[in-house]
């Protein structure tokens, strides 16, 4: 009798442990990219994808689906609508679609911070300025200040906001036209005259600035920089000679930067740079499957294929699964009352943004 | 330069290359023929394949596609005046009359020959400017480009039939509709009410295709025989339209060069292309009168614009990394997917690519108008079949092709209602074109317009080059006017005609409560947020004021239709299969929806068997369901999939 017992016992436990090994094989996984066809995160999430599905056990199909819409709110939406738990539906996200929910926008009816998160993607910009100023390096500065400079942004609540409260914190009097759709139609501008600050993301700076830079018509002045392990902002490697914000910050104000801007800005830049990209899965999916996913995308990164590869197609910016990514996460999306509603107050003072 | 352009030559036709470039025509000789899909669709389904192809292959298969879409667009907008792209609205004015009148061949073919030419006059342009395109792009900035919506402004004037009120005002309403969304200077939400969905604004695709495909549709379903009503023989015409391009090559030559021109400046929007060349055409010509009633340079001036656009888009995207219009966005993409990053470290290391680019762009045009030539005869037969049959996948493919702008059933909703009101334009002779112009320079306008501001001050008109742009506005304008006759007024109207109570008066006060809406909308916005479409409503309003009250004349030429009540009720006798769709759709999903329609109409108004109806109906469906495997797609569902699970494609 007890040995029967045993055994079906024995025989309960094998199923449960079987029934608990992930396994993929001849389904097909959905990637949701809430922007359209072409853009960054669309190739973010299309490079990855066939590595993704290599990595998942089973090997299942990983299919990119752009639903844009909203400034990626729409997708965002769908994806918070997702309860069946079948870890076969990822949502790669990016800064886009991540500030509207910081800046509590009437469109916003997700929470990414109820999301297990499995990668998260960083990248990094750099600013530069016109040589007309007389500006040739940090100990220039002065030569900025006092002058009325012109800046190219999308609008106040895009990433540009990271730029334009940089430059509000350093003191600097930016103006900044509104409407440009893009980094590159405001670079177009610089070249043109027209714009005389700038900053773009380090794919565009690299290749671009470069030769501006190099032809002797744009002047570096800082590089956003990346966030470490702790979430502390270290200087960028793509750039090393390039101060972070941080370091500049302190090179102009002789202290390091803190207070309720500066804690807006850490949040904002994290979401907007640090952890732009993050890929996460519904809510309340199994702790088996997210583990799943994570291994799998620690499996990507460490491949030789990846390290052949990755920094061509996604700069040499950390790639952080498990334990980093959530701490990314958490970066992003970490915003005290008091900033945020100091962040609410200067867009609307600043720039007319009504919430 | 030259060495790079002969072994680019030769790399096209090594190995696989080329076969990749036929792929990409074929794809976009299918993509250009259903309506609303363009560029953008054909990228999103290559996209997955293109990740580890060799770069020349993959370039050649893209380019194949982009280039040939200007022209297989064409078919649609000819045989059922459906536009098949954007860019290929203003053919409809023109080549769907002539398709009416029996023609459709001359007008296809007179179409294929000037797209042809027009693209292979972008192709040359690319080659010959690329390298020196740089400082004419940096040279057009924001107050040139304002200045330049201006110009495209000005054909609404040229567009207006025999009533500039109507157009003006059309035009308001465009424009208005255009400032839908998010303000570009201060983000704030404009004229949404509340709705998630009109916070992304309307998109020129549900306009476009409700402005013409809806109201067509509606007037021939009235008429229920097919689209062709004369009994000419088809095929004969292919060599008649050649001629007509062949003689008209003046005409395709200038408007290459406007569609180069628009192309190479990003920022103008391509869906205006057309237009501008449309208008350039009928200012310049000394006998107006044809147009709008199968006039061939109405075919050939936008189908000659819109492909060579596609070469001078080409020049921003590579040079800058800055699309000219959304299909290049995506392009741009699949270029940094094979490693080839735009910029002008590409034209001075590696000319090659771009040369490629450019002789695949020669290729798939020649390619691709061969291709069309070749199948457009029969498929002008289109025009032949009973409109019991045709109607239904013309109503199939407009929903599907509305359906794709945000992929949400409110696409089709909104299709609907703005169906209607354009229905009504075309009863009561409002220019549907004016609304479109306004509609997509809406943005170009408002946008450059601030940023001129802001960086110039109001000095920027003074500016030498806008100064010229302005001139070159005033000449066009006066082109225009030249030869134009304002017709004698017939009717007797008084002003309490408006208030008896019938379709038209209802109709204007719509128009009139829009404008008071869009005035008081406004106000609720920062000066910035609010100035432009303040000024335009205010303008409008106080117009529409004068007209309807204080001038005889205008009066009468605004109450003045020539649709009888009996007309207008069987127009939307007519539009009630297209709500009945959408209920249907509303209800059961699309693939049932469309299996009950499809039944319904052809029961209703053909005598085919029941067997031969279903077997017409599972034509339509598979295509729609080939459509949607490629392309990921989900088809809207209804209220019954959220009460039962049905496998897909009933989801």
């Amino acid at each position: 009798m007890f040995k029967k017992f045993l055994a079906i016992v024995a025989a309960l436990m094998m199923s449960m442990t079987s029934s608990f090994a992930v396994d993929f094989s001849g389904k097909t996984v959905t990637w949701l990219v809430p922007f359209g066809a072409g853009g960054g995160s669309d190739k973010w999430a299309r490079y990855y994808a066939p590595m993704l599905s290599k990595a998942l056990p089973g090997n299942p199909t990983v299919v990119v689906q752009n639903c844009p819409g909203g400034s990626g709110t729409k997708c965002s939406n769908q994806f918070a609508q997702i309860k069946n738990g079948d870890g076969l539906t990822i949502l790669g996200d990016s800064g886009s679609s991540k500030f509207p929910f910081l800046l509590d926008d009437k469109r916003v009816q997700y929470n990414p911070t109820k999301w297990p998160v499995v990668l998260s993607s960083a990248t990094g910009g750099g600013a530069y300025v016109t040589p007309k100023t007389g500006y040739k390096t940090s100990a220039d500065f002065k030569k900025l200040q006092g002058k009325k400079l012109k800046y190219g942004a999308q609008g106040a609540t895009s990433l540009d906001l990271i730029a334009l409260l940089a430059f509000d914190m350093l003191g600097l009097q930016v103006d900044a036209v509104m409407g440009y759709k893009g980094r590159g139609p405001a670079r177009v501008a610089f070249e043109r005259g027209e714009m005389t600050i700038d900053y773009q993301t380090s794919s565009a700076y690299l290749k671009v600035n470069q030769t501006l830079v190099k032809d002797g018509k744009a002047v570096p002045l800082f590089a956003w920089g990346i966030l470490d392990e702790s979430g502390n902002i270290v200087r960028d490697p793509t750039f090393p000679n390039l101060p972070s914000f941080v370091e500049y910050y302190e090179s102009v104000h002789g202290k390091k930067p803190k207070g309720p801007a500066w804690s807006a800005w850490k949040t904002f830049f994290a979401s907007g740079f640090g952890g732009q990209k993050m890929v996460y899965l519904p809510e309340g999916t199994s702790a088996d499957i997210v583990k799943t996913y994570a291994d799998a995308f620690a499996k990507v990164v460490a491949s030789d294929e990846f390290k052949k590869t990755s920094s061509k197609r996604l700069g040499k910016y950390p790639q952080a699964t498990g334990k980093a990514a959530v701490a990314a996460q958490k970066e992003a999306f970490t915003i005290d009352a008091k900033s945020k509603a100091w962040i609410k107050n200067h867009l609307s003072k600043n720039y007319g943004v009504k919430f | 330069m030259l060495d790079s352009l002969i072994s680019a030559f030769t790399l096209i036709f090594s190995g696989e290359h080329f076969l990749f470039l036929l792929f990409g025509v074929v794809m976009g000789i299918f993509i250009g023929i259903l309506p609303g899909l363009g560029g953008i669709v054909g990228f999103s389904i290559l996209m997955p394949f293109i990740y580890g192809m060799d770069p020349v292959s993959a370039l050649a298969m893209l380019i194949g596609l982009i280039a040939v879409i200007p022209t297989s667009d064409t078919f649609t907008s000819v045989l059922m005046g459906i536009p098949g792209s954007s860019a290929s609205q203003a053919t409809v004015l023109d080549g769907f009359t002539l398709a009416k009148q029996g023609q459709a061949a001359r007008a296809l073919s007179a179409a294929f020959s000037a797209s042809l030419f027009g693209g292979l006059f972008g192709a040359c342009v690319l080659t010959l400017i690329v390298v020196i395109a740089k400082p004419i792009i940096l040279f057009f900035g924001s107050s040139e480009l304002f200045m330049l919506g201006i110009l495209g402004i000005s054909m609404v004037g040229v567009l207006s039939g025999d009533s500039f009120v109507k157009g003006f005002l059309a035009c308001g309403i465009g424009l208005l509709l255009g400032t839908m969304g998010s303000a570009p200077a201060t983000g704030e939400w404009r004229l949404t009410f509340g709705s998630y969905y009109l916070f992304d604004g309307l998109k020129v695709v549900t306009i476009g295709l409700a402005a013409f495909a809806i109201p067509e549709i509606c007037d021939l379903l009235r008429k229920n025989k097919t689209i062709a009503t004369k009994d000419e023989p088809i095929g004969k015409g292919w060599l008649k339209g050649l001629m007509d391009t062949l003689r008209e090559k003046w005409i395709v030559i200038r408007c290459a060069g406007i569609g180069t021109l628009v192309g190479i400046l990003p920022g103008l929007g391509g869906s205006v292309v057309d237009w501008i060349a449309y208008g350039h055409v009928v200012q310049t010509s000394k006998d107006k009168s044809n147009f709008g009633k199968g006039d061939i340079r109405g075919v050939i001036a936008p189908e000659s614009a819109n492909n060579a656009k596609e070469g001078g888009g080409l020049v921003p995207t590579i040079l800058f990394g800055i699309p000219g219009s959304g299909s290049m966005a995506v392009f741009l993409g699949g270029l940094t997917l094979l490693g080839i990053e735009p910029g002008p470290a590409l034209i001075e290391e590696d000319l090659q690519f771009t040369y490629v680019m450019v002789w695949s762009l020669a290729l798939a045009n020649v390619i691709g108008a061969g291709m069309c030539f070749a199948i457009s005869s029969k498929v002008a037969k289109i025009t032949t079949i009973p409109y019991g049959v045709l109607a239904p996948f013309m109503i199939m493919i407009i929903c599907f092709a509305a359906f794709q702008v945000t992929r949400s059933i409110y696409d089709l909703y909104i299709l609907i209602i703005l169906g209607a009101f354009c229905t009504l334009m075309k009863s009561y002779n409002w220019p549907r074109p004016a609304l479109l112009i306004g509609f997509v320079l809406s943005d170009t306008l408002e946008t450059y317009l601030y940023q001129a501001v802001q960086i110039y001050d109001w000095n920027f008109l003074t500016r030498t080059s806008v100064i010229i742009i302005f001139i070159i506005t005033l000449i066009s304008i006066f082109l225009g006017m030249r030869t134009k006759k304002e017709k004698t007024v017939v009717h007797n109207v008084k002003i309490s005609d408006l208030f008896k109570f019938n379709l038209e008066t209802v109709y204007l006060g719509i128009i009139y409560l829009f404008f008071g809406i869009t005035v008081y909308d406004s106000f609720t916005h920062n000066f910035l947020g609010g100035v432009f479409p303040g000024g335009i409503s205010i303008i409008m309003f106080v117009t529409m004021t004068y007209t309807l009250f204080f001038n005889q004349r205008w009066l009468s030429k605004a109450l003045n239709s020539s649709y009888s009540l009996e007309d207008t009720k069987d127009m939307f006798y007519a539009f009630s299969w297209i709500i009945f769709l959408v209920l249907l759709v509303t209800f059961f999903g699309f693939i049932i929806g469309i299996v009950i329609l499809f039944v319904s109409v052809m029961k209703n108004k053909t005598n085919l068997s029941l067997l031969k109806i279903l077997l017409i109906t599972s034509g339509g469906i598979v295509l729609m369901l080939v459509l949607s495997y490629f392309m990921v797609l989900d088809f809207p569902s209804g209220l019954l999939q959220e009460y039962v699970k049905l496998p897909w494609p009933f989801k």
